[in-house]
């Protein structure tokens, strides 16, 4: 088995433990080349299927291109797509740097859809390399009633044991690519021909790295227009794949306030 | 040793960087992945941004600790995970804190690492998280490490004072079974011998820490091993039924013929399903699988399939290594479930063997295992356990045990059946199904005991049917159990010296205990006038223990004197009476004081019966104890 076999084994093991364990389960799709691997990783458990909804929490403000992925896709991968939609910025935290104070709507929205659907499980795809909060993470990370994250107190996870709610009102935030590196999602996309939006692909000498809500990401500086081309250029770049996301970068604290409060 | 050539196409090795706080661990990792070009662009602008908003020059640690409280404080609060690359290998360095319950956050980080590296501050030797860690390594099987001896400058770079370091390390690691792969004298703060070989020490020939991390081996495989399949799930799709699971080892072939958990069903291996991938006909350790059965038999999750002629060790009761990460001591006759792999099984804990004595890293015997402790127990299982003993670097006899709230309380590696000894009763206590939380549910309270002490004729009895009923009325499952009541059946063996005061107080605690397990409110009505009998009691039922004092003063009681018990003791008629010829140790700091001295019974069952809700209801836990 090479390294993309395992991390393919290990999401297959954590998937079925999610859809063994925690009832009612759903996936977020947020239409981005690590949740297409997510819902892909689905198939590969489910025989093809992917046994429980997915959800798009919408903040009305993805790429044309993205929302245009969806609705092709829903089809094509006979998806139980659930939407939900976000509050207005006005009724955020305004004590928030701007960036994040938009990004804060989606958590709004994700605890709405949480509390409708009463949600055992939420399966993310979020990835350690990406972020230093994120590499403490578990992969079963509970949050009680009010969804926060309490980074004093996480439970032990070791042998592949997880954590399972043991309260009424809390659910699991289920991570499978918690393991994976950026340029391992790429040649796992390039390995199994994964469709993505290609705004992932250079234009005009700009790329987008990671896509988030069209007015606070922004494109980097890459000619990479083709899979080979974008996995040569991480096989050398020193920069951070966040970078151009501006909630992470307003404030030393702004994103781990946003993921205490249950953002992903 | 040769040198491991691995190209990034692998998976990438995790190596746990352990030892004492303050040893150095955190600078140790940044100047590590600074020396090696692992950093990405802007994050040393960063750390040097965020050390100078607080006061510091440049704090190394920062890299890891990401969280705000970790770098006000200057802690690690939970361990994380780094990934690193040195030539064409690729590494995850996994820190894990040295402080506050991290044993927990060690063995997350920790239990699936291949190597480890012990970091020593070399003017203060092993300290006492030095052999715990250790001790955890040994535990989860961790055998390659490479103990890095920190800040020799302050040894001056001095050969003799260097190896009487090692000596002394070697020594510790060697009581726990284990041998340092290398042993590499460093500065980590100045980078000596870890990227680059220290000038200052030429009398050094052995590996710098990068160059020792190079020859940690890659794991063996487990495929050539028996084959362990543990059902996962098994699904139902369209018309087919699919066993679902991960090998853990060995290999499973098309055509082969299994036998299918303790019923030891026969079945063979019709096909091995998947999407979007070449049909496999064989597939090996660390895949995770779907196949289909002929006969289409359905197992349970857990099932163990195996090969016919390579079973497991099958037995009811099972020894552990056991490390407990709860905050209260474990006892003998606590439940559990022992988790393995996916099997799940009720046990009790039927004996503790020996107790680990973390000063000297000596197992003695004892009674319980305390918080963050080590040591050597047997548990007892209703049904039979399939495994494999424990060993390093397999996945075998992983076993972990949760709580009835199902949180995750120790690691229990198995290290072989138990004998029932000739003569011993053998007693299989069996665990309950039912959880605390499905109780909880259709009780709508918790499970609770409300330990009222108080001198006789102080109101114990009377207050507690008081509130007994008003509960009741207010739909509270709740039961009394009143000295009296207990000495006219369940105790009326027992007389009144000291030791059968305590026996009966250990009486009144267990019926109370397996009472608080069904769901119910408790309320305890017992003179219980010894601090050390009502220990034994908050001992006996744990979790969910309230002392209520109900408060009297002894000329008020003995005015009172309901039963005529006071009268009689003066006179001598009845000897040890509490208060009189006998003293009553009144509780230091109780849940709850109810004064019935003067005032009104009223106000006194209003004050109980407020206590016991807000205790019981959702979420009411967290009155405070002073």
């Amino acid at each position: 088995m090479d390294h993309l076999d395992q991390l393919e084994a290990q999401s297959v093991f954590i998937l079925r433990e999610a859809y063994r364990k925690l009832k009612p389960l759903a996936m977020l799709w947020s239409l981005g080349k690590d949740s297409n691997v997510m819902v892909w990783l689905a198939k590969k458990a489910f025989l093809g299927r992917v046994p429980f909804p997915v959800m798009h929490v919408d903040t009305g403000k993805k790429f044309p291109e993205m929302y245009q992925f969806r609705d092709e896709y829903t089809k094509k991968w006979e998806l139980d797509l659930l939407l939900g939609d976000c509050p207005p910025v006005e009724e955020m935290d305004p004590s928030l740097p701007p960036a994040a104070r938009s990004a804060a709507r989606k958590t709004a929205g994700l605890a709405a859809m949480i509390e409708k659907h009463k949600l055992q499980g939420v399966i993310a795809g979020i990835r350690r390399d990406e972020q230093g909060t994120r590499a403490k993470e578990r992969v079963f990370s509970p949050r009680g009633a009010s969804h926060k994250w309490d980074i004093r107190n996480q439970p032990p996870e070791f042998w592949d044991q997880y954590a399972t709610p043991h309260e009424d009102g809390m659910h699991i935030r289920v991570h499978p690519l918690l393991s994976w590196r950026e340029i391992d999602i790429w040649r796992y996309i390039e390995r199994e021909g994964i469709p993505l939006v290609d705004l992932y692909f250079a234009k005009n000498g700009k790329r987008y790295r990671s896509l988030g809500d069209a007015d606070i990401t922004s494109p980097v500086e890459s000619n990479a227009a083709t899979l080979a081309e974008v996995i040569a250029e991480l096989e050398t770049t020193k920069t951070s794949e966040r970078s151009g996301r501006a909630m992470d970068h307003e404030s030393e604290d702004a994103f781990e306030r946003l993921r205490v409060a249950g953002y992903l | 040793m040769s040198d491991t050539i691995s190209s990034s196409q692998d998976a990438a090795t995790p190596i746990v960087i352990v030892g004492h706080v303050d040893h150095g661990k955190s600078t140790l990792i940044g100047r590590l992945l600074h020396d090696t070009d692992n950093l990405q662009d802007g994050k040393v602008a960063q750390i040097i941004e965020s050390s100078k908003k607080r006061g510091l020059k440049i704090e190394w640690s920062f890299l890891l600790d990401s969280l705000q409280i970790e770098r006000d404080q200057g802690v690690t609060v939970d361990s994380t995970r780094i990934p690193f690359r040195l030539g064409a290998r690729e590494y995850v360095i996994v820190d894990a804190p040295g402080h506050r319950q991290f044993l927990r956050n060690m063995i997350t980080g920790a239990a699936d690492a291949e190597a480890a590296v012990l970091v020593v501050d070399a003017v203060e030797g092993a300290r006492e998280q030095t052999r715990r860690h250790a001790m955890l390594l040994h535990l989860i099987g961790i055998r390659h490490v490479i103990v890095l001896l920190n800040k020799v400058d302050l040894l001056d770079f001095d050969q003799a004072k260097v190896e009487a370091v090692e000596v002394s390390v070697n020594e510790l690691l060697g009581k726990l079974g284990l041998e340092a792969a290398y042993f590499v004298p460093a500065s980590a703060r100045d980078g000596d011998n870890i990227a680059s070989r220290s000038e200052r020490m030429p009398w050094y020939s052995g590996p710098t820490l990068t160059e020792a991390l190079a020859r940690v081996p890659t794991p063996a495989s487990r495929s050539e091993l028996a084959l362990r399949l543990p059902v996962q799930d098994v699904y139902r799709f369209g018309d087919k039924r699919y066993v679902a699971g991960r090998i853990e080892r060995g290999r499973v072939r098309v055509g082969d013929t299994v036998v299918i958990g303790t019923q030891k069903t026969p079945a063979r291996i019709a096909s091995i399903e998947s999407w979007h991938t070449a049909p496999h006909v064989s597939a090996s350790a660390g895949q995770s699988i779907a196949v289909t059965l002929e006969p289409d038999v359905i197992p349970d999750r857990g099932d163990l399939l195996h090969h016919v002629d390579t079973p497991p060790t099958q037995a009811s009761r099972v020894r552990t290594r056991l490390f407990w990460l709860r905050q209260e001591p474990l006892r003998v006759g606590e439940s559990f479930r022992l988790r393995l792999a996916t099997a799940e099984h009720a046990v009790t804990v039927t004996s503790i063997e020996s107790v680990v004595n973390l000063d000297d890293l000596t197992m003695h015997p004892g009674t319980e295992v305390p918080p963050e402790g080590f040591a050597e127990i047997t548990l007892s299982a209703a049904e039979n356990v399939q495994f494999d003993a424990f060993a390093p670097g397999t996945p075998d006899g992983r076993g972990v045990l949760v709580d009835l709230q199902q949180r995750i309380v120790g690691g229990a590696p198995l290290i072989g059946p138990a004998d029932i000894a000739v003569g011993e009763k053998s007693i299989h206590p069996s665990a309950s199904v039912v959880t605390t939380q499905d109780r909880q549910r259709v009780k709508g309270h918790k499970g609770r005991v409300f330990w009222l002490t108080g001198l006789s004729g102080s109101g114990k009895s009377t207050l507690a049917r008081a509130a007994e009923n008003a509960l009741f009325s207010a739909g509270v499952d709740v039961s009394v159990l009143d000295g009296d009541t207990l000495r006219a059946g369940l105790c009326k063996d027992l007389g009144f010296t000291e030791a059968d005061r305590t026996e009966n107080v250990r009486r009144a605690a267990e019926v109370a205990r397996i009472l608080r397990d069904a769901g119910q409110v408790v309320l305890v009505a017992l003179i219980s006038p010894l601090r050390s009998d009502r220990e034994l009691a908050r001992q006996i039922i744990g979790d969910g223990f309230e002392e209520v004092f109900v408060d009297a003063d002894l000329g008020t009681c003995e005015q009172r004197d309901p039963k005529g018990l006071y009268a009689a003791a003066r006179a001598g008629k009845i000897n040890g009476f509490t208060g009189i010829d006998a003293p009553y140790e009144a509780p230091q700091a109780p849940a709850l004081r109810v004064a019935t001295g003067n005032g009104s019974v009223e106000n006194a069952v209003a004050q109980l019966v407020s206590f016991v809700e807000g205790s019981v209801r959702a979420g009411g836990n967290a009155r405070a104890r002073s």
